[in-house]
């Protein structure tokens, strides 16, 4: 994709890019497990690579997520375009040069044309700065990092949760260095396999985010995906034919057995059915296109409802649908660090009354103490069913815990002075409690 | 290690663990909290109001043995009465015996039986028939597309001879979860907008459909008919082997092994698919020929068998559709186009 942007920049293409790139790149060496002479190795290859493009890099460890801001996981509104002229001058001009290495090594394509390749589009001329200072992160960092990961039970659950970190991280740096979009470089495969396992974990009210175009979930930052529509075997011609160089990186799955995750499972079962069924990937693209990005019932007239914390969408558990009422108590009353809520379904059914443990909580925020209900409680059904793998909540980034605190502290005042607020809307009676 | 209790009644020796929570219950136990699940199922769906004449959809199978069974116990509680609707698709060697089982599980719950056949229904086609016709040609025979689509009609045909109000067949949490899995490797669009749901209303004429055990897991079915020690026919279907589901369910066991939850975070995901009001089917309006439900001129139905008895069994499938009365292929989104009148052969 890099080489691709490269192309599309430079002065002599027929339709010129109107944009002004870097490279952002991720290097998870300490999530995989990789000894930090192996990371150094890698990231030398990296930076040899990117200085022969020519745009300006950034290469941010995934450390760093543990000095994230909670504010990354708010929501802001996008922000006005800015002036024609300050755009115009920023186009003629190349910022300095990001290179961030995502280490999303699929073992025989190339890593530059697709994985974490970001180019973002900047919308207000920095100064001409040099390099980002390249700080190696802290030993203690890594250990805390190797700490939270080695503490999750399942490779399934390590993939989503390393996804989320890589995604905040890479928001940050967009929003630190004033870059407006960020694109990846996904492929129709990849793509399509993406979207098959993230109905298998229950994120199927979210796809067309997850795998669309543009996901404009972050508000400010826009991700899109131009790569979408090149298969990786036509990825992997072109990279050959033009010689583009790339860098393998193991990545968390590489080396694993078939069986171990449901994202190794599913890229083995589309592979493989296409082999049989050669228009399969094509299907389940063409398919994905036609999602669209409301809720199903079309109830999206009133306002935006909570947003999950990790995933940023709007949440999907609705206590009142009667169907999954009971798969949404199952997550939840399968984490054992619950205070001890009568789980037996027997008795809540048989009452008639067909209340989700979850929205049994749900009505006194305020007196729920466990801080760990608490943070499930702002998830969306995906993310709490990774969250299960997860026994305990210390080891992950303080960001995200501060957030959480500050979520719930939040609603359970907004609860407390519901009765004194004047509503706009007739139809929303309140009960307020006080 | 002595054996744990039972979690609920704290008295009996615990027999099995519940596939989805873990938990470990007896056998009475264990029957009580399915039928409990069941009944809050259609009470908080309301799918099976009080006074209504149910079609249950028998095959012999395990899912209809036990969704019969768990009916009849529920039955005076929900005020529904049953009826059992048998469908022969003529497949030799294998539906014989099945037929045979439920027989015998009528004459045991004392249920009224009605056994409806392809052969009548259809002039003549059995699946066997209709496997042979569509065979040879180098593709795969699609025996489940057809005998799916009249099984559909025949139910239909059969819940009305006996007078009923509703419909309800067995499927289960893990068919549910391969039905999502299969229309998205096959692009069905319009079926992934329509499905997902609790079963249909009963639009324009047709009797309203249900699943009530949408949200059982195939092991705690099997675990409920060995506890109640129920007798039904356990053979696959002599087609099946060469179905697509095949892919679809083979894959879904991958993804219980690796994780447990994968089928019920399937059918939630499915419940929530947001699919663009272009993909989606046309609302439904009646077929030509029988009057039954269609979303285009002809019902399924009437188009397979329409293509059979002209020697042109693919003729229905497919996106295709030429060559039946409709004038070129219909796609989803574009306005429905008036058929041309053809010279149709007499049905």
């Amino acid at each position: 994709m890099v080489w691709q942007v490269l192309e599309g920049l430079s002065r002599e293409s027929a339709k010129r890019l109107r944009f002004v790139p870097g490279i952002v790149c991720i290097d998870e060496g300490a999530a995989c497990g990789l000894s930090p002479e192996a990371r150094a190795k890698a990231l030398a290859e990296m930076k040899l690579i990117l200085q022969t493009v020519g745009f300006p890099w950034h290469v941010v460890a995934l450390e760093e997520v543990f000095d994230l801001p909670p504010s990354v996981l708010r929501c802001f509104a996008q922000e006005p375009v800015g002036t024609e002229g300050a755009y115009k001058a920023a186009v003629d001009s190349f910022l300095q040069q990001q290179h961030v290495l995502g280490a999303e090594g699929a073992g025989d394509s190339p890593s530059l044309a697709q994985g974490e390749e970001q180019l973002s589009w900047p919308c207000t001329q920095d100064p001409q700065n040099p390099q980002s200072p390249d700080r190696p992160p802290t030993a203690a960092q890594t250990e805390a990092l190797s700490r939270l990961f080695d503490s999750v039970k399942t490779l399934t659950a390590k993939e989503e949760l390393l996804q989320a970190l890589r995604t905040h991280l890479i928001l940050h740096v967009a929003r630190t260095h004033g870059y407006s979009k960020v694109m990846t470089g996904d492929s129709c495969t990849r793509l399509a396999i993406k979207l098959m396992t993230s109905l298998a974990l229950g994120r199927g009210a979210f796809l067309a985010w997850d795998t669309g175009f543009s996901d404009e979930r972050h508000g400010d930052v826009v991700v899109v995906r131009p790569m979408r529509e090149h298969t990786l075997k036509e990825v992997a011609f072109y990279n050959h034919l033009f010689a583009v160089p790339s860098v393998f990186t193991p990545a968390l799955d590489t080396k694993a057995p078939e069986k171990a995750s449901i994202h190794r499972l599913m890229e083995a079962f589309m592979l493989r059915l296409q082999d049989q069924f050669p228009s399969t990937v094509s299907t389940v693209y063409r398919t994905s296109e036609k999602l669209v990005k409301a809720p199903r019932d079309g109830c999206a007239a009133g306002p935006p409802g909570p947003r999950c914390l990790l995933c940023m969408c709007a949440l999907d558990i609705d206590t009142a649908d009667s169907a999954t009422a009971f798969g949404a108590q199952t997550p939840l009353h399968l984490s054992q660090t619950q205070p001890p809520t009568p789980p037996p379904t027997a008795p809540c059914c048989s009452a008639g009354m067909g209340r989700v443990q979850g929205c049994c909580g749900g009505a006194r925020p305020c007196e729920r103490e466990d801080p760990r209900a608490r943070v499930i409680e702002q998830l969306c059904y995906g993310c709490r069913v990774n969250m299960k793998d997860l026994p305990s909540l210390d080891p992950l980034p303080p960001y995200i815990l501060a957030e959480a605190r500050l979520r719930s502290q939040r609603a359970c005042i907004e609860q407390q002075i519901q009765e004194y607020l004047v509503e706009d809307s007739d139809d929303e009676a309140q009960t307020g409690e006080s | 290690m002595p054996a744990p209790q039972c979690a609920t009644c704290h008295k009996a020796r615990a027999a099995l663990r519940r596939p989805r929570s873990g938990r470990a219950l007896c056998g009475a136990c264990f029957c009580a909290a399915f039928e409990a699940e069941v009944l809050h199922t259609v009470v908080a769906g309301r799918l099976l109001p009080s006074g209504a004449v149910v079609a249950v959809g028998a095959s012999g199978g395990k899912d209809s043995t036990v969704l019969a069974h768990v009916l009849q116990v529920l039955a005076p509680r929900l005020g529904i009465s049953l009826r059992l609707v048998a469908v022969d698709e003529g497949i030799g060697g294998y539906r014989d015996a099945a037929l045979a089982a439920v027989r015998r599980q009528a004459a045991r719950w004392e249920l009224p039986l009605t056994v409806v056949a392809y052969a009548d229904l259809f002039g003549g086609w059995t699946m066997d028939a209709v496997a042979r016709s569509t065979a040879g040609s180098g593709r795969s025979r699609a025996c489940c597309t057809f005998c799916g689509v009249l099984r559909r009609r025949a139910l239909e045909e059969g819940a009305r001879l006996v007078g009923a109000t509703h419909i309800v067949t067995g499927h289960n949490a893990d068919d549910m979860a391969e039905t999502v899995l299969m229309n998205f490797l096959r692009g069905d669009a319009a079926r992934l907008a329509r499905g997902g749901g609790l079963g249909s209303p009963g639009e324009g004429g047709a009797l309203p459909r249900c699943r009530p055990l949408q949200l059982a897991s195939q092991k705690e079915v099997v675990l409920y008919a060995h506890f109640r020690r129920l007798d039904y026919f356990s053979e696959e279907c002599v087609y099946a082997p060469e179905a697509f589901r095949g892919h679809a369910r083979h894959l879904l066991k991958l993804l219980e092994a690796a994780r447990p939850s994968a089928v019920l975070d399937l059918v939630h995901s499915a419940e929530r698919l947001a699919l663009a009001p272009a993909a989606r089917p046309p609302a439904p309006g009646a077929c030509s020929r029988c009057g039954a439900l269609a979303s285009r001129a002809l019902c399924q139905a009437c188009a397979l068998l329409d293509g059979l008895n002209r020697g042109r069994p693919r003729l229905a499938i497919g996106k295709g559709r030429r060559g039946l009365d409709e004038a070129g292929p219909p796609r989803d989104g574009e306005p429905e186009r008036a058929p041309a009148p053809d010279a149709v052969p007499a049905f």
